[in-house]
């Protein structure tokens, strides 16, 4: 069956349905944040936004996405599931939902596959997409946060649906016929969420999953024993969120149809080698991929990717010292490898609004020589806002001042004969400051022993409980003369 | 070539009915937009990109997801609006339909104007009802919000069954397919138009014809 595609058309194809798998995975989770989705439109192509849709990626997803592919694709017999599930805050979990990207036997050959079944997965995301806001796990997962959260877990090969309670129900995203089968896309979900609602989370049936880190080997039918990761999960050990040793070749999707007719369709969809020739400095690539790939409120919930600290997001700029920190438990990182021969095709073009896909994960680690340009782009005004420390010392123009002459609050308080700055061990740096003529050490240093209270202080503890209380009396009938006083005023404010 | 229509019914309250006609109309046109094509020479052409964005309805217990276009959306509002005012002004017991129409030019020529000729047709057919109080108004919320839900998945499943679809045109022909007027989103050529039915159950285009006709006859 295989043999009547030409080989650069089952090489597409193959691509097409892994980068869909991917896809489908991110539009998934994403949706499971908890938080409102949002990515820019661009009229020009950017190369890098599969099936021309702008789905950002978290690296962590992609990371757990490849695991459970394994290099596999899904195929008849071998489908990709995300499962979603809930985790309360006792420690009791529930089964909420399963994702099946499958694919079955059934052929079109006479389709093209550069063309109509690239358009085709295209829509089926956008469905994804709307039916994702639809199923009742959404909800829930809108409202994520102290009492429960959302993991998901991604595993292939056979389709469990056992832990998904009776009586749940099945919803058809779509599906795509390819020359080499059918890809369906559905979620089964469960409908007995009936002590959700109310709240109350009882102990529910434990599931009999055992939390375990590790994933099976894939190609065991047996149920992986993984509690499933939340989104505002670090994989094990990633520390510094990093997933050296990914090691695939990313290509983009530079795609461009023909307009001839459909027998002469030509579909020029080709890896981009990287353009670069020497590795960029780690320090001037944008800070942390995570953020730049999340910026739409996307960290405040639990399943929410949170993306590491300053002090993490700049170990994403340099994984190249610390991709060789292989001596995490579990293996889960690969020490950086050098990249393929002529395999090791990155993600290198960017459009200003359009984050790093996938491929720059790769093209970040690869052997720690971080090739890959990632452009700022509009993402990351967000991302700059989140990484930008407060401007605890802001340089501001020297011009000489006097005290008197300023009728600025504390204006009493400006230093005096201090000429030089050096002789204050307050004064911080950069504080010539003339729109305030005091600096900073002076009025810490004036005002760090406040007079206490007056009602605190100890003259007036004679004024004792036993005072206040005889005091009550009048203070009452003065409220009670000017009830109506009062009433005339809460009716106004009403 | 047999133009597709689908139905959809809703009965709302009035303060939702805007935002259950975006919240499908919307659905329809994120599966009905591309990006922006680019034409390059030896007849190939690149596509842009499309964004989403969630959207939170305030009335109904319900998100749904619509193209990254803030043209399209100001397109799509005004017409909604312009629905519901009419049907806010027929009455009480507002019925009425709002439908969203793909089709495709074809030129003629001269004297004769552009022929449009519709591919697919969505009808929603809209029933608004009064609530007596808070609690049926909380109710209707959440059961309003199943119900886009079950339409948000019979238009992916019609969506999904990839029926005819207008080719893809060359450079010159491509707004006989597609609506390039917007600058980051490119939807394929629609027009929206709505009817309001009175409480006789007539469309008001109906009594309008009947009422012509009446007074040609005396």
């Amino acid at each position: 069956m295989d043999g009547d595609l030409s080989p650069q058309d089952k090489k597409d194809l193959d691509k097409f349905i892994k980068f869909f798998a991917l896809k489908t995975v991110q539009v998934i989770v994403q949706a499971r944040l908890g938080e409102k989705i949002c990515t820019r439109s661009s009229s020009s192509p950017t190369g890098s936004d599969w099936f021309n849709l702008a789905i950002k990626d978290i690296p962590e997803v992609t990371h757990e996405a490849k695991k459970a592919l394994a290099g596999q694709l899904p195929g008849i017999g071998r489908s990709m599931c995300v499962e979603i599930s809930l985790k309360t805050s006792e420690g009791d979990s529930m089964e909420l939902e399963t994702w099946c990207l499958e694919m079955n036997e059934k052929c079109d050959k006479d389709i093209k596959v550069s063309y109509t079944v690239y358009n085709r997965l295209s829509v089926l995301l956008k469905s994804l997409l709307a039916i994702a806001r639809v199923t009742p796990a959404y909800k829930l997962s809108r409202k994520q946060g102290h009492d429960y959260v959302i993991l998901y877990r991604i595993y292939f090969g056979e389709v469990q649906l056992g832990g998904l309670g009776e009586g749940f129900q099945t919803v058809r995203v779509g599906v795509v016929s390819t020359p080499v089968g059918t890809v369906t896309l559905s979620c089964a979900y469960r409908t007995n969420l009936a002590f959700m609602s109310s709240r109350q989370f009882e102990k529910a049936p434990i599931m009999g999953i055992i939390v375990d880190h590790f994933v099976d080997p894939p190609g065991t039918n047996q149920r992986a024993a993984n509690m499933g990761q939340p989104c505002n999960y670090r994989a094990p050990d990633e520390d510094e969120g990093m997933f050296a040793g990914v090691q695939d070749s990313q290509e983009v999707c530079t795609t461009s149809f023909s307009t001839s007719p459909p027998s002469q369709c030509v579909c020029t969809l080709s890896p981009s080698p990287s353009k670069l020739s020497k590795p960029l400095p780690l320090d001037s690539l944008p800070l942390p991929m995570a953020p730049g790939l999340v910026t739409h409120n996307l960290y405040a919930s639990r399943l929410s990717y949170q993306p590491a600290a300053l002090g993490g997001a700049a170990e994403f700029c340099h994984p190249a010292t610390n991709a060789n920190q292989a001596g995490r438990e579990g293996g889960v990182l690969v020490p950086a490898q050098p990249p393929h021969g002529a395999d090791a095709h990155l993600t290198v073009e960017h459009a200003p609004n359009t984050p790093s896909s996938s491929g720059d994960e790769d093209g970040l680690l690869q052997s720690g020589e971080g090739r890959g340009s990632v452009s700022p782009s509009d993402p990351m005004e967000s991302l700059t806002a989140f990484t930008r420390k407060v401007g605890a010392f802001v340089n501001k123009p020297s011009t000489q001042i006097t005290a008197g002459s300023l009728d600025l609050p504390f204006a009493a308080f400006a230093p005096r004969g201090l000429d030089s700055e050096d002789n204050d061990p307050m004064r911080p740096a950069f504080s010539k400051d003339d729109l305030l003529p005091m600096d900073l050490g002076t009025f810490y240093r004036e005002f760090q022993n406040p007079p206490q209270l007056a009602s605190l202080s100890l003259n007036t503890s004679s004024q004792s409980m036993a005072d206040d209380l005889d005091s009550l009396p009048e203070k009452l009938r003065v409220y009670e003369k000017n009830m109506d006083e009062f009433d005339a005023f809460v009716d106004m404010l009403q | 070539m047999n133009c597709r229509s689908e139905v959809l019914e809703v009965t709302v309250e009035a303060r939702q009915v805007e935002e259950a006609m975006l919240a499908l109309l919307h659905t329809v046109l994120l599966h009905r937009s591309t990006g922006k094509f680019h034409y390059k020479k030896e007849g190939t052409y690149s596509i842009g990109t499309v964004g989403t964005r969630d959207i939170d309805c305030d009335f109904i217990d319900f998100t749904f997801v619509r193209v990254s276009s803030e043209e399209l959306d100001r397109v799509i509002r005004k017409a909604v609006s312009e629905f519901k005012e009419a049907l806010s002004n027929s009455g009480s017991d507002g019925m009425g339909q709002i439908s969203l129409e793909f089709y495709q030019k074809k030129k003629s020529r001269w004297p004769f104007s552009d022929e449009c000729i519709p591919w697919e047709v969505w009808s929603i057919k809209v029933n608004v009802v009064n609530l007596a109080n808070e609690q049926e108004r909380q109710i209707c919320r959440e059961k309003v919000g199943e119900k886009l839900g079950e339409k948000v998945i019979n238009v992916v499943e019609v969506i999904n069954r990839h029926e005819y679809l207008p080719k893809m045109p060359t450079q010159s022909e491509v707004d006989n397919v597609f609506d390039t007027s917007l600058k980051d989103v490119q939807p394929y050529l629609y027009k929206i138009t709505y009817q309001i039915t009175d409480t006789l159950g007539t469309s008001v285009g109906t009594t309008m014809r009947r009422l012509i006709k009446d007074t040609l006859a005396l």
